[in-house]
């Protein structure tokens, strides 16, 4: 049976802990309603950007001089990975959750024989698939240190996969990262990026399609509007993995707390239930003693 | 008199949404002043400055880096890669804008024809801003 020095030091050091998680949670708290907010502030733009390139696209799809952001390379070997992970940990799963996703895709593309490199958006996901893949990372990149993600940290990231593109590192591109569901849930989703989806609007919208003129032609403005959109895709990513990450913390956080709790229950029972055997203890000591005088 | 829906988003926020009478928007070939009632257009824009007008006199001035706009009979929706009022330009952030551009379009020099054009544009974009902020 342990001491009672000893038990309360613990009951000490698991208050002091439950304290650390208690101010992490609140401090998750109150990033996570930024984070949102700011995921909502930038859903507008996205979302219009969405409808121009679906008009747009619509009409060049079928070109042959269609640019390669918008279709791809025709071919379908090498495949980058874009893989969106935090830069910190203690968020329960969150981390490993992308991670093991990615894990999961990778081995299923090299198992059709496919060539897989990944470049690696936050710092956790890049020690973890380092470990895992160390031939197949041809980047890392991280924001750490930075207290706002804003757009021209997307646009270097797309900037990155574009240079790559022109230089024929690869053919399809995936970005890989949590969609921000709720508060508790985030979901591993895997979003291609080039060849371009096309959202489905035309088919979508069965009225009649208003015919647009375009300044400059059509090719000129999809040449500016397809890098665009690739950053806005990265940078919702972006936005989505930090709110996610700072729900997960929180919810980490506040399991933390709760178990804390407990377990300073649990000890402090152990504890009131030692001293009240030791006095026990030294009564019958006292009283044999006393008899036998 | 007649209006239509203005709106003005950049990828950070939506910075203006509301009825107005006309938008005098920097296309990449001219500026252009829509109307209720506009045939329907996408454009490309240029540095350069947004003017509103709302009861016959301009009310807002706001400068945008580039970007696309789309027009509709009722609507104009302006995507701006970066927006900021007039009245809140600095002419020194300008001043070492144009310089951050020059810089570039010098590095770019022996570079990809598209390279070059896009540096340029920076370039024309950075001057537009310190005009608009002379202006102001």
């Amino acid at each position: 049976m342990p001491s009672l020095k000893a038990l309360r030091g613990r009951i000490n050091s698991v208050k002091s802990t439950r304290k650390i998680t208690q101010a992490m949670k609140m401090v998750a708290a109150a990033k996570l309603r930024r984070a949102q907010s700011q995921a909502e502030q930038a859903r507008p733009y996205a979302e219009r950007m969405a409808r121009m390139l679906a008009s747009l696209g619509a009409s060049v799809a079928g070109s042959p001089s269609a640019p390669p952001l918008l279709v791809g390379t025709g071919r379908d070997q090498v495949h980058l990975l874009v893989v969106v992970t935090a830069d910190r940990g203690l968020a329960g799963p969150f981390n490993t959750n992308v991670g093991r996703f990615a894990r999961n895709r990778i081995r299923a593309l090299e198992a059709e024989g496919k060539t897989v490199k990944v470049l690696s958006v936050g710092r956790k996901g890049a020690s973890y698939l380092k470990r895992e893949f160390p031939r197949q990372i041809v980047g890392e990149i991280s924001f750490m240190g930075k207290k706002r993600i804003g757009f021209e940290d997307a646009a270097t990231v797309a900037e990155r996969i574009t240079a790559m593109l022109e230089a024929g590192e690869f053919d399809v591109c995936t970005l890989i990262y949590n969609r921000f569901q709720s508060v508790i849930t985030q979901v591993a989703t895997a979003q291609r990026l080039i060849p371009a989806p096309l959202p489905e609007a035309e088919a979508a919208s069965t009225g009649p399609q208003a015919l647009y003129e375009y300044e400059p032609a059509e090719e000129e403005i999809l040449a500016t509007l397809l890098p665009r959109n690739l950053a806005i895709q990265v940078y919702r990513a972006l936005l989505e993995n930090n709110a996610g990450f700072y729900g997960s913390q929180m919810n980490a956080m506040d399991n933390a707390t709760r178990n804390a709790g407990e377990m300073i229950n649990k000890l402090t029972l152990n504890y009131n239930r030692t001293r009240q055997a030791n006095i026990t203890k030294e009564l019958i000591e006292i009283i044999s003693g006393a008899e036998a005088v | 008199m007649a209006t239509f829906q203005l709106e003005l988003v950049s990828p950070e926020k939506l910075l203006l949404s509301r009825q107005v009478e006309m938008a005098v928007i920097p296309a990449a070939e001219g500026e252009m002043g829509v109307l209720p009632g506009h045939a329907p257009m996408i454009v490309t824009l240029r540095g350069g400055v947004i003017q509103v007008t709302e009861n016959g006199q301009v009310t807002d001035r706001l400068f945008v880096g580039g970007g696309f706009a789309e027009v509709t009979p009722e609507r104009c929706t302006v995507l701006a890669d970066e927006a900021t009022p007039v009245a809140e330009l600095s002419r020194a952030e300008a001043e070492t804008r144009i310089r951050e551009a020059e810089a570039s379009y010098a590095a770019a020099a022996g570079e990809s024809p598209e390279r070059q054009d896009a540096a340029m544009e920076r370039l024309l974009s950075a001057r537009a801003m310190l005009q608009a902020a002379q202006a102001a």
